[in-house]
């Protein structure tokens, strides 16, 4: 699998793809594989404020349960209604199924996200272990 | 971070194969097992719709032989093993003398004199110590043969057509919860049980525990199950399957802190067939009118999935109990659960809630099993 040279991602994999000051948030393709069949997608509200590094929601899978941490802070501008009805469309295309887009609020924080090599870099250690 | 050393894990003779076919693996109870290989939903759905195949070889097996085993079983067995024809087998429970489960168990009576007690894996160690200890005043062996068997389970509705390629023994003369030996895949002498913890019908096969044999009786039973869509399952669909099934699971239905009429498994309980280790304080229990506690099954009626550990919730949102398995239940795709609540709540019906990350979400009392497989319509 390839990761997208555009995105920057956390340690705790997610993605984030910046336009403009609207980011647009997911799941990786290791985070998806980890989990297995996703179920249930708990996003929040447009107009919440999420803050980096804080819990925005979480992904099920049928056998887990992870949270999802926020890659900026700022206010939630859209959510993926989609993956109400199809929660699945993570595991088929993790890096095209976003969750959140969020307005930025401090463009600066993504100085401290990893890029896509550093981000395979790190996945390759975790799987190392 | 400090990383800690690392603890060897437990493989079965098939480990190499898993991992050749790319399955992920989890550390389940010191063993390091297949938690699924295409995925979880679609291994369980093969088993309800078709048939799947599963390495339980980490499950453990123990003999008792002599002319005291019969008493040895009924000492440790909270079933009435004297009830036991040759080829057949039952499910029950080994307890400990307050009434609650050292493990739950399978027992085949082999021959006369010669039983065969077949164990969880992440308490091998801790049965056969059990056994050992409390058969040493019957005349009889006990013998852990947990290692000289590849333990295969071939479940699902069309099991039995996947099966009868690799054998000559007629399949619909063992009927469910008994077993023969025949040969399969040229193996002469193979236990062939009609049991399963997975609510459908399915056989589960001991094979010689070596490498070359375990991997050839595994690709033989895919290539026969492959025109019925059979799929390799891990323990993921395993875990899934049984619990829509609400079959017991230890360590989450059934423990050490868990008696029999609280598990809901006194059916398998036979007070009158003489003492046996832990029937006093279950008839204690009994005359003081049962349990405080029952085990009951959750339907989620608001979105949200309970899983093991949640609260269960009154109304009023006060702690009444505790999640012992939840999940999705990939065939009946609703939100289920097994729970612990206080026994005049435990009604068909009776609303609850599941604390889910910090807000309760409303659930419904079901009847169990959640899932019964269909009557076989000739």
């Amino acid at each position: 699998m390839t990761y997208p040279e555009n995105y920057e991602y956390t340690r705790e994999h997610e993605w984030i793809e910046i336009a403009g000051n609207i980011g647009t948030v997911g799941i990786t393709d290791y985070a998806q594989n980890s989990l297995g069949d996703i179920v249930f997608v708990d996003a929040p509200k447009v107009g919440t404020k999420v803050e980096k590094g804080s819990v925005f929601g979480s992904v099920e899978s049928v056998k887990a349960v992870s949270d999802l941490y926020s890659p900026v802070t700022g206010t939630v501008t859209e959510i993926n209604e989609e993956l109400a009805s199809s929660p699945e469309k993570i595991n088929t295309d993790a890096h095209g199924a976003w969750i959140i887009k969020v307005e930025l609020s401090d463009p600066a924080e993504l100085d401290a996200l990893l890029s896509a090599a550093d981000y395979e870099k790190f996945i390759a250690e975790e799987t190392g272990k | 971070m400090a990383t800690p050393a690392p603890i060897a894990l437990r493989k079965t003779p098939l480990n190499v194969m898993h991992r050749r076919i790319g399955a992920k693996m989890v550390d389940f109870g010191g063993w390091d097992m297949p938690v699924e290989y295409s995925g979880l939903i679609a291994e369980h759905m093969a088993v309800r719709t078709g048939v799947g195949l599963f390495d339980v070889s980490h499950m453990g097996d123990i003999q008792l032989r002599g002319p005291g085993s019969l008493d040895a079983v009924q000492h440790i067995s909270m079933n009435d093993a004297s009830k036991l024809q040759v080829g057949q087998a039952h499910y029950s429970a080994m307890l400990y003398p307050q009434g609650t489960f050292v493990d739950d168990v399978i027992v085949h009576k082999l021959s006369d004199n010669d039983y065969l007690i077949v164990i969880n894996a992440g308490t091998r160690e801790k049965d056969f110590h059990w056994v050992k200890t409390n058969v040493q005043r019957f005349n009889c062996h006990a013998n852990d043969y947990s290692d000289y068997y590849t333990q295969l389970a071939i479940q699902g509705p069309r099991a039995a057509e996947t099966l009868a390629k690799l054998t000559k023994v007629d399949l619909s003369s063992i009927k469910g919860y008994w077993f023969k030996w025949g040969t399969v895949c040229g193996l002469a002498n193979t236990l062939i049980a009609r049991t399963g913890y997975t609510g459908e019908d399915g056989f589960e096969i001991y094979v010689p525990s070596d490498v070359p044999t375990s991997e050839r009786v595994w690709n033989e039973v895919l290539e026969a199950g492959k025109e019925f869509g059979i799929l390799p399952c891990g323990l993921g669909a395993r875990n899934t399957l049984r619990l829509e099934s609400a079959m017991s699971l230890y360590d989450h239905e059934i423990s050490d802190k868990i008696n029999v009429f609280e598990a809901h498994l006194d059916r398998f309980l036979k007070l009158d067939k003489g003492p046996f280790i832990g029937s006093e304080a279950l008839k204690t229990i009994q005359a003081e009118g049962g349990p405080a506690r029952k085990l009951a099954g959750l339907e989620m009626v608001e979105r949200g999935i309970a899983r093991d550990g949640y609260a269960v919730l009154d109304e009023g949102g006060k702690k009444i109990g505790v999640v012992t398995s939840g999940s999705p239940a990939p065939f009946l795709k609703k939100n289920i659960a097994l729970a612990y609540v206080p026994r005049e709540l435990a009604v068909v019906d009776g609303e609850v809630a599941v604390e889910i990350r910090g807000n309760p979400v409303k659930a419904r009392i079901v009847p169990t099993p959640f899932y019964r497989r269909p009557k076989k319509t000739a």
